[in-house]
Formats: structure tokens, C-alpha cells, sequence
């Protein structure tokens, strides 16, 4: 889950207490204008969870109240990596000295956590990355012992912060802090600008909430934004179902998450285009009837597999879901049947007795005949 | 993190549905469950076995080479840190969802032991003809037959269909090794890959990776270096972007974690990645495996 920037700023930084800028959210021109003739000069930022919104001309100055509407009307309604501006932050504009780069991220390699620091902020920094890998410092934190002063002082080093090295350290041992409290995937300050008169202040936010922590975390949860999802996927989500629509034109169902995404390659590979992912393995698997229901509401669906290999999941249980479900809805799409394991001799008997369908021996033979019947 | 007749195990959450469940089904494949915990039932048994408090007071009571987690998310930690401090061999985490700040806490607690932990969000471990661990259907000869082929998973489904369909040709496994589908895990393919390689029984490996992290590409560069054959299978080809495949680990993200990033690195190491699953076999008759 994320957080938009002014969420991460009033929501993480602000209580960890790193110093951000004054600003004022507005959802309208207006707002903004009213905004702008308290704070002063100003920066006009586009807030979406994702996207680059320089490039996409979401952040603009405004010297004055009426600058301050005109830009705001501009930006509220665009679109920026997919998403509809609804709200802009408007910040004092601030006289950056140098930009600087700071973040803290569950890292998958070390298995602990990782800040990274780097005197070239601003950028993408998997740009620096990758020209400049030596310009980003890090540090693997040992969650024993966390992360101090005496830690951040050895990472920043010799890097000729003058006079803000101490605050700059005390913004990375508050972010780490913060990063813990708050169950972050990944926490992330570019740029994080150092001012003339030796201020450092986070100009910019970047929270990723681990989505296993959304309980733990339920006032983080109220203020992120909603991931986007069509109806369908809505739908489950409200069954607790993970489901995901794509444009193809062959329905999926199947049990356990790398079995589903075989049966989406083994479509592809047979020239078809799988229509959905859907998960219906782990506890998920007495769900049948629900999940036929959606795969067969996604409009383009012309043909289904039904692919289930039972470990823990029982082939019997799903099976009897699906038929129950294929009685009530009676639907019009052919369907090719393929089950494994675990309860299979009864799951096949109840599809071959209750819906007249012989399931295939081969997931393959099922995929490629989903395919030909869909075109 | 090859189960073995006689390796004695303790299940956590014994007397929850799955683990009751699940401990009878190991039990009656020969697996040597020897104890279980439920701090509120201590002292008392189920399905015969006994019952402590904590795992450090079944280790007292009782060796415990493997411990397997059925517990909930949320106290999952606690669980396996409590494995860990009884100072059990090989920790087989099946719980999904850990909170991610969690799962740290775990592996830095690992780090400094002699554990090992297989998962979090594993199905398991099995060893046809000796046991298995785990939430595997090890108990059904369709699926799981003895033999020298050696098979690595993150998915428990897909890890299924494939021993399934290497029965069905008639190659046995000498063990599966499912990791877990999540991105932070004990056991990673390459480690998995090594035992494989180290085990007598074992004269060739079945890779079943996904799209997501860069634990294939790892693995390809210790395959490059082994002499049995190696083979693969990579879901997620015809995944789309920024989206989780239902496994937190299986996401491409920013261009890293790709499919064909993959397959290059393991053909490049000499593995023959199949389009479908059921190629796996055909390859290793091929290889004159079998």
C-alpha cells in the first residue's frame, strides 16, 4: 500500500519529527489560491501514489494567489501514472543548497533492513545506480542493535556535509526509527534538500506499507490510497479473493498461485490470452463458487480452464464448489477441465457425473483446446 | 533440509485444524512426529503425541531435529524464535503473510543460531518412501514416488503438478524442497540447488522458479559448475507488471525479476528451460535420467 506524498509527510515524517516544509493540501483552486497568499511563494505538486510527476508537468511554482489557482485548476484533473489528481500540496518554495538522498527498505539480499544515502538527490535513483553506483552508500542493519547516531555518522564519513552532518544524521536515525514503527516496505527522502543557512528538510516522501502489517497499522491504512482495481476485482477483494483482470479472452481457474501462473503461460504459449489471475489456493480453496462466478463476469471470457493440482488445497472441495456454482449460474462458455492430487478421483467423478464433462489427463490438452474454442 | 527416516520432528500448532490435520497425514507417511506445542494445552497429548509449552520445553523433553509452524500470522515470530532459542536443526515455516518486520526479527535471531529455516510460506518438504513436513500431499503414491530426481519449488501447486508428472513417466524423486513463495526466505534456490547437488541419491534437479526477485539467476550461477543435470521450469512468462501474482515474491518490478532475465541466466549455465510443464520429463529422458 502507498502513501501519496502529503500522506507520508503529515503521517510518518511529520511525527518522527524530520523537518518538511509548511504546506497546505487543496482539492481545489480556490484552496490553492488562499494557500498560496499564506505561505508565499510556493510549489505546486500533483499528489497520485505513483508516477513521475515532474515530467508529467504535475509540479509547478506559483509566485502569487491568482499563479496559484491557474495551477492548481491545470493540475487538479490530469492524469499521472494512471491515476486522477483529485489533490495538490502546496509548499512554501525553499532555497535548496544541495540535494541529497535518503532511504530506508526491507532488503531482500541481506534480509535486514538497508539505508541508503546518497549526495546526488533528486534523481531516479536507480538512475545513480547505475551510473554512479559508488555515489549511494549503505548500511545493513543488524535490527538487534538498530540504527544510531554513531551509525549514521560512520556512514555519511568524509562526505563534506559541513555544518548540516549532524542534522542530516539525526533525520537518518529518525527515519529509521520511523520505518520500524511504522512497518515500511520501503521509506524513501529524494530529495532531501539541505537550505542556505544550513536547514536540511525532506521536500519529498516516498512510504510503502508491507501489506502483510495493514492490522497492525490501521491508521496508516485510513490515509492510503486506494489501490486501483475495476469492479470485478473489487468484488473479490470483498471475498477475500485475489483476483486480477486481464484483456484476454481465456478464463482461469485455478488453485495456488504458481499454478496459475503456469496455466496463464501454458494460454500464451498455445496463442491464447489468459483473461484473469486468480488465486483460489491456501485458505481461499472452499471458494469455488464465488471465483467461477467472477471469472465468468469478466466480459471477454470466450473460453475457461479450470486447472486444480491439490496439495493442501482439496481438488474435491473446489470441484464441488465449481459444479454447484456451474448449476446456478448455467453459463454459455465452454469449459475444460484438468485435476490432480489430492481428492482428484472424486473431484473427477463429480464434473463427469453433475456437468457431463470429462476432464483432461494433461494440463496441456485442456489449455489447448480452452484456446481453440475461444477463438 | 532433506527430510530422513528417524529426524525427529515437532510440530508448532498442533491442535489447530491444519496442524492436527496435517501431523496425522505426516504420521501416517512414517514421519517421525515426536511432539507438539500449545502453551494452553501443556501436558496433555493429541493424536498420541505429547503436548508443551514452548518449543525450548519439548526440546528439553525430547530431541527435536525439525520444528514446522502452523501458526498465524501474527505469532509466527514468536513461534519461530522460540524454535530457534530450542536450538531445532531446520525450521519449516508454512505461514504466509508474516508481517515483513517480523520476518527481519527472525532472521536476525537466525543468523547468530545453528537454524535453518525453510520458508516462511512453504508448503514443504518431502522425501518419498521416508516422510515429509509440511502441507505436501507426501502421503499419495499418484503424486510422490522414490526415486533420484530432485525437485526445488517456491510454489506448492506447481511443485505438485510437476512431481506428479515425473511419477507419471516414471521418475521418482529422491526429495522435493519447497522454499516458499515469499521474497525474504531462509532457503534460497541456489541453497536448495547445493544440497541437491551434495545428496548421493540425487543424479538430477528439476528448478521450478517464478518471475520475481533474482533467486534464479543465483542458482544458474552454481548450475553452471555442477555435473548432473539440471532442468527448469519458470512461471510467470505471460504475467503482467506491478502486479503480485498471488506470491508477495512473484512481482516484476521496474524491469527486475523478468522472465527472460531468467530463462538467459539458466541457459546460459546449460539448464533446459521447458515452455510447459510437461516437457520437464521429456528433458530428463532426454538427459538419460531415469
Amino acid at each position: 500500500m502507498n502513501l501519496e506524498e502529503y500522506a507520508a509527510k503529515q503521517n510518518v515524517l511529520a511525527p518522527a519529527g524530520v523537518p518538511i516544509p509548511n504546506g497546505t493540501v487543496c482539492r481545489s483552486a480556490e484552496e490553492a489560491s488562499v494557500a498560496v497568499a499564506k505561505i508565499g511563494p510556493s510549489v505546486i505538486k500533483a499528489q497520485v501514489p505513483i508516477g513521475k510527476r515532474g515530467k508529467s508537468g504535475g509540479i509547478k511554482m506559483a509566485d502569487t494567489p491568482a499563479d496559484g489557482a491557474a495551477i492548481a485548476s491545470e493540475i487538479l484533473g490530469m492524469t499521472i501514472g494512471g491515476s486522477r489528481v483529485e489533490r495538490v500540496l502546496v509548499e512554501e518554495r525553499c532555497a535548496i543548497e544541495r540535494e541529497l538522498y535518503a532511504a530506508v527498505l526491507v532488503d531482500v539480499t541481506s534480509r535486514s533492513p538497508l539505508v541508503l544515502f546518497s549526495t546526488e538527490g533528486g534523481m531516479d535513483i536507480e538512475e545513480v545506480a547505475d551510473k554512479k553506483p559508488d555515489a549511494i552508500r549503505r548500511h545493513v542493519v543488524d535490527v538487534a542493535r538498530g540504527f544510531g547516531v554513531s551509525d549514521a555518522a560512520v556512514l555519511l564519513g568524509d562526505l563534506d556535509l559541513g555544518p548540516a552532518a549532524d542534522a542530516v544524521a539525526d533525520v537518518l536515525v529518525k527515519l529509521y526509527r520511523v520505518f520500524c514503527e511504522k512497518d515500511a516496505e520501503l521509506l524513501e527522502v529524494n530529495p532531501l534538500a539541505l537550505l542556505r543557512g544550513g536547514k536540511v528538510v525532506a521536500l519529498d516522501c516516498k512510504f510503502v506499507l508491507d501489506d502483510a502489517s495493514t492490522a497492525r497499522q490501521p491508521e496508516l491504512v485510513k490515509v492510503a490510497s486506494a489501490p486501483k482495481m475495476t469492479s470485478l476485482e473489487e468484488r473479490g477483494a470483498a471475498h477475500g479473493l485475489r483476483f486480477i483482470q486481464l484483456d484476454g479472452n481465456v478464463g482461469v481457474l485455478a488453485n495456488g498461485a504458481g499454478l496459475t501462473m503456469t496455466t496463464m503461460d501454458v494460454i500464451d504459449h498455445f496463442g491464447g490470452r489468459p483473461a484473469n489471475f486468480l488465486e483460489i489456493g491456501g485458505e481461499a480453496y472452499t471458494k469455488a463458487e464465488v471465483a467461477l462466478d467472477l471469472v465468468l463476469s469478466n466480459p471477454g471470457v470466450k473460453s475457461l480452464v479450470v486447472n486444480f493440482c491439490g496439495a493442501f488445497a482439496r481438488t474435491d472441495v473446489m470441484a464441488d464448489g465449481v459444479v454447484r456454482a456451474w448449476e446456478t449460474l448455467k453459463p454459455k462458455v465452454p469449459a475444460f477441465f484438468t485435476i490432480h492430487g489430492t481428492g482428484a478421483d472424486e473431484a473427477v467423478k463429480l464434473v463427469r457425473e453433475r456437468l457431463g464433462i470429462e476432464p483432461y489427463d494433461l494440463m496441456e490438452d485442456a489449455v489447448k483446446a480452452a484456446v481453440e474454442a475461444a477463438q | 533440509m532433506i527430510y530422513r527416516r528417524g529426524q525427529k520432528v515437532l510440530v508448532q500448532g498442533i491442535t489447530g485444524k491444519q496442524g492436527s490435520f496435517w501431523a496425522e497425514k505426516m504420521l501416517e507417511c512414517g514421519t517421525d512426529v515426536v511432539a507438539g506445542v500449545n502453551p494452553k494445552r501443556a501436558g496433555d497429548s493429541h493424536l498420541g503425541i505429547p503436548i508443551f509449552r514452548s518449543a525450548v520445553e519439548a526440546s528439553r523433553e525430547q530431541r527435536c531435529d525439525i520444528s514446522v509452524i502452523f501458526i498465524p500470522p501474527t505469532m509466527a515470530r514468536d513461534a519461530v524464535i522460540d524454535a530457534i532459542d530450542a536450538g531445532v536443526g531446520t525450521i519449516v515455516v508454512l505461514t504466509e503473510h508474516i508481517p515483513s518486520h517480523d520476518v527481519l526479527e527472525i532472521f536476525a535471531r537466525a543468523r547468530t543460531s545453528h537454524s535453518r529455516i525453510v520458508g516462511p510460506n512453504t508448503a514443504g518438504i518431502v522425501t518419498p518412501g521416508e516422510g515429509f513436513i509440511g502441507i505436501m500431499p507426501g502421503h499419495n503414491p499418484n503424486i510422490f514416488m522414490p526415486g533420484n530426481v530432485g525437485v526445488i519449488s517456491r510454489s506448492g501447486s506447481l511443485g505438485t503438478l510437476m512431481c506428479l508428472n515425473l511419477t507419471r513417466a516414471g521418475l521418482g524423486q529422491s526429495a522435493f524442497i519447497g522454499i516458499g513463495g515469499d521474497p525474504i526466505i531462509g532457503t534460497t534456490t541456489r541453497d536448495a540447488l547445493e544440497t541437491l547437488d551434495r545428496d548421493e541419491r540425487t543424479k538430477a534437479v528439476v528448478l521450478v522458479g517464478e518471475i520475481g526477485g533474482a533467486m534464479e539467476e543465483e542458482a544458474a550461477e552454481y548450475a553452471r559448475t555442477m555435473k548432473k543435470p539440471v532442468v527448469s521450469f519458470i512461471a510467470g512468462r505471460s504475467s503482467p507488471p506491478d502486479k503480485k501474482m498471488g506470491h508477495a515474491g512473484a512481482i516484476v518490478t521496474g524491469g527486475r525479476g523478468g522472465y527472460a532475465s531468467k530463462r538467459a541466466a539458466l541457459e546460459a549455465a546449460g539448464v533446459r528451460v521447458a515452455d510447459t510443464p510437461s516437457e520437464i520429463a521429456e528433458f530428463l529422458s532426454q538427459a538419460h535420467v531415469g
